[in-house]
């Protein structure tokens, strides 16, 4: 009994710990600017919208969010529907070098983002790519893909072969096999890959910043980032932005939250 | 329906094992073949080769006289049905039945015919619309049945089929199995490892042992002539007793172990050398010691089954003899008794070659 109120004082403590950044930017976001340079309250005093509607009004948010969406969802389009593909063969199909080829993946997100910014900006430029959808959206695929291919290997490996085998003999062709029996199966697992891989890009800052050049595909971090002015910080505006970017990523992750799970564990227990 | 014919059929994978080994057998039409041998004997691999699922190193596989070795499975018009049931738990059971319909592209009101009929003939209709994980296992069982039956394909394989259903179920599902192939008269191959699902259900029943078909032959002719050592020990529950010894052939035959030795009827050929002489448990009776009998033992355990009654004896150099008495028969733990062997029913094997002597 006491070890059950020890757990639950320890996992309050971490809960604590862990919210109470997002909640003091909450707080902080509904704050006039005049009060905000005060003590931090639990609640906010007076609150306010002023931050939220001068993001709109004044800094035309709107932009950085549409940039935002279409470079995220489009890699992540792109990484589950190609990298579904390509982590059925390397799960499944019997050829040569398999085992290299997932490594030669893996490889390719180990170099450090700042190393190769440089050489990555002149090759975007050759392309003619620098501020434009397809030049982040590129180098973001290039490093999500690895991501998207490793977890989708493992969802595939994990199902029962005997259903595809069953699939095969029933007179379905490997296409058929992948869209009526392998896709709707491994669900929990692109859902997953798609959040996760969604996330990577939405939160991306260093390419978004050196691949674009004005608010026109800046996209959400940067765009806060840029907030600043040379004499003042706008607090409260950087925090209404900080909650609305975050917000959607947080709210699909709650309502998928038992899907991921249950993605993330698949197989660790049977049944 | 079709015949199904493997000539010299050969597996080998790349780490060197071999899973068939030269596996020649010719399925007639309409004949329910079982394949039985102990688990890793290749059975399995020889039926995954069937519907190419595994691809066969040399020979040739033929369903219906067309050459299929090259074929995928998808090609073959073939349906099996696995050990797990493999049903699609994203599918509802009018879908699981319709599988193979739907993804032929067949029209949707055949399906619908012939997927109605399937699930009235097993009894499923009131579970159409239900997902696999809310059967039971035998409504599952059925399920995967039924999804074969739906395709009317050439040839039915089943893969250890009854092995997850509990001993009721199974006798049960295997007497259905019976029936079905009476009704369908279609070319099955049925996969175990329970000799009494393949003496009851196999028009003929084809042994395997370490990737070598032993023997293929109807039920009784492998409990009554077993071709060699392993068949014979395979075949029958409780299994077969065997003497070392070898055969002298002064006036008349004579078996002669360390300590059994047996008359035996005038054999065929060269019988010499070390043979082992192998007796049916059902064959053996207890009688009284001091009786005539040629053999004598000490009871050691005795297991009363109801119908019957399981003795094990000590035996000269046997340690643990087999004998099937009558339930009425009196036998205690301790008794030294007499053991009548009946000359016609002693099998005697080559011990070099495993091979059966004389007829």
């Amino acid at each position: 009994m006491s070890g059950r109120v020890w757990w639950r004082a320890v996992l309050t403590a971490l809960v604590l710990f862990a919210a109470a950044p997002f909640a003091w930017a909450i707080i902080a976001s509904l704050t006039p600017g005049a009060v905000l340079g005060g003590a931090p309250a639990l609640w906010p005093r007076n609150p306010t919208l002023e931050h939220y509607r001068a993001l709109f009004a004044v800094r035309s948010f709107w932009l950085p969010i549409r940039n935002s969406l279409v470079v995220a969802g489009t890699t992540t389009v792109l990484c589950v529907s190609a990298g579904a593909l390509a982590a059925y063969a390397l799960a499944r199909l019997e050829m040569r070098g398999k085992r290299a080829i997932l490594a030669v993946i893996l490889a390719v997100t180990m170099f450090p983002q700042i190393a190769i910014v440089s050489p990555l900006y002149m090759l975007l430029r050759a392309m003619h790519l620098i501020d434009s959808y397809p030049g982040l959206i590129l180098p973001y695929v290039t490093f999500a893909m690895p991501l998207a291919v490793w977890l989708l290997v493992g969802f595939f490996r994990q199902l029962p072969r005997d259903l595809e085998e069953q699939a095969m003999v029933d007179g379905a062709s490997r296409w058929q096999v992948m869209r009526r029996v392998v896709l709707p199966l491994s669900a929990p697992g692109l859902a997953t890959t798609a959040i996760l891989t969604f996330i990577y890009c939405w939160n991306e800052f260093l390419f978004a910043l050196s691949f674009t050049l004005g608010p026109e595909r800046q996209t959400v971090p940067v765009a806060i980032a840029l907030f600043r002015g040379q004499y003042q910080i706008p607090w409260g505006e950087i925090l209404a932005a900080a909650i609305l970017a975050t917000a959607p990523v947080a709210i699909v992750v709650l309502a998928f939250q038992r899907r991921i799970v249950q993605g993330l564990t698949a197989g660790a227990v049977k049944g | 329906m079709a015949r199904v014919v493997l000539e010299h059929v050969h597996k080998s994978y790349p780490n060197g094992f071999v899973a068939a080994r030269d596996v020649s057998l010719d399925i007639e039409d309409g004949e329910l073949l079982v394949l039985v041998g102990p688990s890793g004997s290749g059975k399995s691999t020889v039926l995954r080769m069937i519907a190419g699922l595994e691809k066969v190193t040399s020979g040739r596989i033929l369903i219906g006289d067309r050459d299929v070795t090259e074929l995928p499975p998808q090609a073959r018009d073939v349906a099996m049905v696995f050990q797990s049931y493999a049903l699609y738990p994203h599918l509802t059971v009018r879908e699981n039945l319709g599988f193979g319909l739907a993804v032929r592209r067949q029209p949707p009101a055949i399906i619908k015919e012939r997927v109605e009929a399937a699930a009235e003939s097993l009894g499923l209709t009131a579970m159409l619309n239900r997902k696999p994980a809310q059967l039971s296992g035998g409504q599952r069982q059925r399920v995967a049945l039924g999804r074969a039956i739906v395709r009317d394909p050439l040839a039915f394989l089943f893969d250890e089929p009854l092995s997850n259903l509990d001993a009721q179920l199974r006798s049960d599902t295997r007497t259905e199995l019976a029936r079905l192939h009476l009704r369908l008269k279609a070319t099955m191959v049925y996969v175990t490892h329970d000799q009494v699902e393949a003496m009851t259900l196999g028009t003929r029943v084809a042994v395997m042992h370490e990737g070598v078909l032993q023997q293929v032959a109807p039920p009784m002719t492998l409990y009554r002539e077993p071709a060699n050592l392993f068949v014979a020990g395979f075949i029958g529950s409780p299994g077969m007793n065997f003497v070392r010894g070898t055969v002298r052939r002064a006036d008349g035959c004579m078996f002669e172990g360390s300590a059994l030795s047996l008359p035996l009827s005038p054999l065929d050929g060269e019988a010499a050398g070390d043979v082992a002489l192998g007796v049916r448990p059902q064959a053996l009776s207890l009688v009284p010691s001091g009786n005539d009998a040629p053999w004598r033992g000490t009871v050691f355990l005795v297991e009363a089954l109801g119908s019957e009654q399981i003795v094990h004896l000590a035996a000269g150099d046997v340690k643990d003899l087999v004998v099937v008495v009558p339930a009425e028969q009196r036998v205690a733990i301790g008794d030294e008794v007499g053991i009548h062997v009946p000359a016609n029913a002693v099998h005697l094997f080559d011990v070099r070659t495993g091979m059966r002597l004389g007829a």
